[in-house]
């Protein structure tokens, strides 16, 4: 029962890095309706200029990480207005082209400019402290990952119900037509996501750097957050939250109770049959096509 | 552009003179290529070969199916594992062991197929994904297919004919590159195509015209799957030896890119953007060795950047080409030989 409880725990930590990168994905896909690959690189990109600032410049971090966000916002808003904007006829798969040429060209010039070794993040919270309760124990940088994903999805959510921006975004995802008709500058609102998805992606590389950095770091929690969005359904933000948390879960108890060496593709099983069963995933009402 | 006026000239395998002069120039370059290049050029044609063949059948599926793949490279992992194994363990000949591998990859697609018929869009595209990944996850595992030590291929030998080095491979490759590229040309000329491009234009109109769906759908998965698996059973004798890391997620994006770069839904497209991709593939590997450019990236590298992620300029170099592409001409080096063509079709007027 410890081992359960330990393994749920674990998963959940896991899952709260999984499910930031999966609410920036479902952010865009309600946005620009693409399927964001860049999300990981829109993220690792902040995390190494966070790692410049910090080791190469010494400055605290009190500066650093506050500069990232900024920066990740500045990043995610170029990418949509200088690229995705300016995409001629654009379909799904064309979409999706241009996302992977982003993310193969941010991540080509990162591990360029850095190289291809495992770099040391410096990180206020060190990843050996760990907080014992009763016979469980979670690392404090997970504890810390935790509380973070939850702040930062009552962030989101307070956003989208009271602020002016969230609503205009909540608006022009509806019914862009609409929005636009109603005095929303739609392309703004739409370029304002792509940032905010490039920060909430950012956080994540922040929390996840301490353990594992180097450019290829945000590709798992990429694949394993728009597996858990998928899950959710693509179009709802709590779906994606849920469903990272369900991946994390699966994978930890897979991991403990099965196969350890499956762990990182049971993911993937599970979305093939949650898909089967929900072909638009489990809170997405199923879109039917009308003629 | 060209009008077609009965059905005979649809079908019609050289559509004007000038097609067949220039396709005869090319059988007869393509067979005395290996006599006058040098051997490194005649193994960079191989692999150009094996993209070309494995691009088309993504072409079958994504251009002209209108079906996301993410997972390719999990079929091509299947051919050239299921080649290698079915040689040395089940000692098949060759020339059975290729179609058999090519034939098991297909059934996967089948498999794959099915969850497919009811999916679209980015969610195709994660359940491809996850399926090319997982794959080689499993292959890694198992036993008789090396784990993750890999596979060596073994000696090839057909009937009397040995062959032990890249020129003899390259004269059994190009014969079966080109065979399964007039296949994939008269496929789509067929009932069977023209219900591909039904689909991908409009699946429910093309249901309410009596095309079958569920058959059609996963039929354009098998074959695509037999064509990726052939080129993996041929892959493996180029590389002689395969190991579970190779058929990444990268490679599946590899052969996407191609696709893409080339032209989806055209059978020179996929061709072009396979030798083109295929090239600088190999090309960039190894940059710093490259005449002129090598000895400036270097000196770039030492200053601003690190010596050992120069491979990485490979990434920024696909990155560039594959969102240039999107933006500035969606149809692909295709799309630009259409443009040309149309342009200088009234000259000098």
């Amino acid at each position: 029962m410890v081992d359960f409880l330990q393994m749920v725990l674990s998963g959940i930590a896991v899952g709260s890095s999984y499910a930031l990168m999966g609410l920036g994905m479902v952010l865009i896909y309600k946005a620009s309706e693409v399927p964001n690959f860049v999300q990981g690189e829109m993220a690792l990109l902040p995390v190494f200029i966070t790692y410049m600032l910090l080791s190469s410049y010494g400055l605290p971090y009190y500066i650093a990480f506050p500069a990232t966000l900024i920066f990740a916002f500045i990043l995610g808003c170029i990418l949509e207005f200088a690229v995705l904007r300016r995409a001629k006829e654009p379909n799904v798969l064309g979409l999706i082209i241009i996302t992977i040429g982003l993310e193969m060209l941010l991540i080509g010039f990162v591990s360029w400019k850095f190289g291809a070794e495992q770099h040391v993040m410096p990180f206020p919270i060190s990843t050996y402290d760990a907080i014992i309760l009763g016979d469980i124990f979670i690392s404090t940088l997970d504890m810390l990952t935790l509380v973070v994903a939850l702040i930062i999805m009552l962030i989101l959510f307070l956003f989208f119900r009271f602020s002016k921006i969230g609503v205009a975004m909540k608006a022009t995802q509806q019914n862009e037509n609409a929005a636009a008709l109603m005095g929303i500058k739609t392309h703004q609102i739409r370029m304002i996501t792509w940032g905010i998805s490039a920060v909430v992606g950012s956080v994540a590389g922040l929390l996840i750097a301490p353990v594992l950095m180097q450019p290829y770091m945000m590709w798992d929690p990429m694949l394993k957050g728009f597996a858990g969005a998928v899950v959710g359904g693509m179009t709802s933000l709590p779906g994606a939250v849920f469903g990272a948390y369900i991946v994390g879960v699966v994978e930890h108890l897979f991991g403990g109770y099965v196969s350890i060496e499956f762990k990182s593709v049971v993911a993937f099983v599970v979305i093939v049959l949650v898909l089967c069963i929900k072909p638009s995933g489990l809170f997405a009402r199923h879109y039917v096509k009308k003629v | 552009m060209d009008m077609k006026r009965d059905y005979y000239e649809d079908v019609q395998f050289f559509t004007s003179g000038a097609i067949a002069f220039w396709l005869s120039i090319l059988v007869i370059g393509l067979a005395l290529f290996p006599f006058v290049a040098k051997n490194y050029y005649v193994y960079v044609a191989n692999y150009m070969a094996i993209n070309v063949i494995v691009v088309i059948g993504l072409n079958l599926l994504v251009g002209y199916t209108g079906q996301i793949s993410m997972g390719h490279a999990g079929f091509f992992a299947l051919g050239a594992y299921g080649t290698v194994a079915l040689m040395t363990h089940a000692h098949f000949p060759f020339l059975l062991a290729l179609p058999t591998a090519g034939l098991i990859a297909a059934g996967f697609g089948f498999l794959l197929g099915l969850p497919a018929l009811r999916l679209e869009g980015p969610y195709l595209a994660i359940a491809t994904l996850g399926f090319g990944i997982t794959i080689t996850q499993i292959i890694g595992k198992i036993k008789i297919l090396g784990e993750r030590q890999g596979l060596h291929a073994p000696e090839l030998t057909i009937g009397p004919w040995h062959l032990s080095t890249d020129k003899d491979f390259y004269f059994l490759l190009i014969p079966i590159t080109i065979l399964l590229a007039v296949l994939a040309r008269n496929l789509v000329h067929t009932k069977v195509g023209r219900a591909f491009i039904a689909i991908r234009d409009a699946d429910i109109a093309a249901e309410t015209m009596g095309v079958n769906l569920t058959l059609y759908k996963t039929l354009a998965f098998a074959v695509s799957a037999f064509y990726a698996g052939v080129g993996g059973g041929l892959y493996a004798f180029v590389l002689r030896f395969i190991e579970p890391e190779l058929f990444s997620l990268f490679m599946s994006v590899m052969f996407l890119t191609m696709a893409v770069v080339g032209g989806l839904g055209s059978m020179m497209g996929p061709v072009a953007g396979a030798c083109l991709l295929g090239f600088l593939d190999l090309q960039l590997r190894n940059i710093l060795e490259l005449p002129y450019i090598g000895q400036w990236i270097k000196a770039l590298s030492e200053s601003y950047f690190t010596l050992t992620g120069v491979s990485n300029i490979q990434m920024i170099v696909f990155g560039s080409i594959l969102v240039a592409i999107m933006l500035f001409e969606p149809l692909g080096i295709y799309g630009i030989w259409i443009r040309t063509k149309k342009y200088w079709k009234m000259w000098p007027f």
